[in-house]
């Protein structure tokens, strides 16, 4: 079978483009949840979304909308309620946990109003982009490109207030407001990846890449662009592979490549503890400004 | 034995209303197991607070779901593959080095990534066992309604062990999660305690998970365990608080669920979620009124 004739079927370059885009805005953003210790702020986005999209779906709105409405209003709401800390990871898994909850009341609702809508939570909770149709994907590739904006706009003042929040604030960065404006990129993100790879995946996306490229370079730009890269690179592997293999869910392929991706760096590259980014920053910053 | 078409309907006579709902047997089983699941998952859940492992714990909450779609399609009982799945996430978990309380970004990644991988198994071995696209949902969302006596025996049996583990290391654990550093000092086996507490921890989200469903576990872990955490910091009032408050959600949401066509998981988690805002909101006021009550007593005793 030729790798070209997977280009003949529209669905399969829907999903290309719609894949791309997010998993190149979901590389940068995860980046920083590793840098700035949210991962679990975005696993909770991730179940916003589930939530957010079938809402949407019982009301009879577009899937879409419920998905960003909720995750931004949700990282809005965490964002405005405590300062990033530990001790908020409690309340951040109350509220979740009830989100969840929440989520099940909209199943029932949904699915039981019509006997075809029984898998619809299957496809929020795991995706389907192979499902996309032409204007879903340039809808996902527009949002992607947006978000991809916005995290280079913001990315130097928010590598400084995550590496040291003290000094940045000291130095006038808005280091509130940068937070702010992150959660919400991270809400965006968690929305635009439920569509490729279900609510509960997107978390692997955006986790997994970043976790490969803190470990394979110290510098940030550098991670950044390599966290971009590696994201890119394994979904595509997914779906070519789930091309190739039809019984393999393309979900699945996408969430195997990039974990085995992220275990190879992680037995082959031994992290760098003297020269990881917040002491070269630290030390940096005993003379003058930090060199980011 | 499904209530599809018609609901019963509150009499506001508990007796009879009780008496009603414990004619059916499914519905006296769901009550055992969910008095079994809330002990367990209120004891479990205070300690998974008080070491800030809420991550850790989501994402063996996660784990099961793989566990029970793998035993499917092997044809084997679901019970097998929820232990073998928790407990060999636990391990995994337990393998990877703790930075600090809380741990750093990068370990977060690193558990996040396990999370996903599990999921995503879990929707492959679902994608390859044709016809069990059905039961999705109540694996996922868990099913009271279907709970079979010889489940709860295991479920109860599996929490009197995982109890009687618990206590044994209770005083020591208890010592490790407040201040690890100075416990390690001590001699207390810091280490050894963290992966026993995190392999205690993934069989009591494999029991629970088979009747709450996957990702519900999750809340009656965290969420009772958060209130007694806002009311007291005294260990065993703690634990007393968070098994009430935990019995307190299941038994209102196993009646809810009954008297409505909405799922069991909707009423658990937003009674847990009004109980929780309800001792912020008690331990919000509490601080105020200490604040203001020096103040008269000093304003009183100037005036005399």
């Amino acid at each position: 079978m030729s790798v070209f004739t997977a280009f003949d079927h529209p669905y399969f370059t829907h999903a290309l483009l719609a894949g791309t885009g997010i998993a190149a805005a979901a590389g940068p953003v995860g980046y920083f949840l590793v840098l700035r210790a949210q991962v679990f702020t975005g696993d909770a986005l991730g179940h916003v979304a589930f939530t957010g999209g079938l809402a949407a779906l019982a009301l009879g709105y577009d899937l879409r909308l419920g998905l960003f409405a909720a995750t931004v209003v949700f990282a809005v709401l965490i964002g405005a309620l405590g300062r990033r800390g530990r001790s908020d990871d409690v309340a951040i898994g109350s509220v979740f946990a009830w989100i969840l909850g929440l989520g099940a009341f909209f199943l029932t609702l949904y699915s039981t109003r019509g006997a075809a809508h029984g898998t619809a939570g299957v496809s929020v909770l795991f995706g389907s982009i192979f499902g996309l149709s032409a204007g879903q994907a340039g809808v996902a590739a527009l949002a992607a490109a947006v978000i991809c904006a916005s995290v280079a706009l913001i990315a130097r003042p928010l590598l400084f207030a995550s590496v040291d929040e003290t000094v940045a604030a000291a130095r006038g960065v808005p280091v509130r407001v940068l937070g702010l404006a992150f959660l919400v990129l991270v809400g965006a993100c968690a929305a635009e990846a439920t569509q490729a790879v279900g609510s509960l995946l997107s978390l692997g996306l955006l986790a997994a890449p970043a976790g490969a490229a803190h470990r394979l370079t110290a510098r940030p730009y550098h991670a950044l662009a390599l966290s971009g890269g590696l994201a890119v690179a394994e979904m595509w592997a997914g779906l070519g592979l789930s091309y190739a293999a039809p019984r393999l869910p393309p979900s699945f392929a996408i969430l195997a490549v990039a974990t085995a991706v992220y275990l190879a760096t992680l037995f082959t590259v031994r992290p760098r503890r003297g020269r990881t980014m917040t002491s070269r920053a630290v030390r940096g910053n005993v003379p003058g400004r930090p060199r980011l | 034995m499904s209530l599809t078409d018609t609901y019963p309907v509150w009499s506001w006579n508990p007796v009879t209303d009780l008496r009603a709902m414990w004619a059916f047997p499914f519905m006296v089983n769901a009550f055992r197991a969910g008095t079994v699941v809330a002990i367990l998952a209120g004891v479990i859940g205070w300690y998974m607070v008080l070491r800030r492992q809420s991550f850790a714990g989501h994402t063996l909450a996660q784990v099961s779901f793989p566990g029970a779609a793998c035993a499917t399609l092997l044809g084997i009982t679901p019970v097998v593959g929820y232990f073998a799945f928790c407990v060999g996430a636990a391990l995994v978990i337990a393998a990877i080095p703790r930075a600090g309380q809380g741990g750093s970004g990068q370990e977060a990644a690193l558990t996040g990534t396990v999370q996903a991988f599990g999921l995503a198994c879990g929707f492959l071995f679902v994608a390859l066992y044709k016809g069990f696209l059905g039961g999705i949902n109540s694996l996922l969302f868990g099913s009271f309604l279907g709970i079979t006596t010889t489940q709860v025996a295991v479920l109860t049996a599996v929490a009197a062990a995982t109890l009687a583990m618990l206590a044994l290391i209770a005083r020591p654990l208890l010592f490790a999660s407040v201040d690890p550093d100075v416990a390690a000092v001590r001699g207390v086996p810091v280490r050894v305690l963290s992966v026993a507490f995190l392999v205690l921890l993934g069989t009591a989200t494999a029991a629970t998970s088979q009747i709450t469903g996957t990702l519900l576990v999750f809340a009656l872990l965290v969420m009772p365990a958060a209130t007694a955490q806002q009311l007291t910091a005294r260990p065993a009032a703690g634990l007393a608080v968070s098994v009430l408050v935990g019995l307190a959600v299941t038994w209102t949401g196993l009646i809810a669920a009954y008297y409505s066509p909405y799922s069991i998981g909707f009423f658990v988690t937003t009674f847990a979620l009004g109980v929780y805002a309800l001792a912020r909101l008690a331990r919000v006021l509490a601080q105020a009124l200490a604040r203001r009550a020096p103040a008269s007593v000093r304003l009183s005793g100037s005036a005399v």
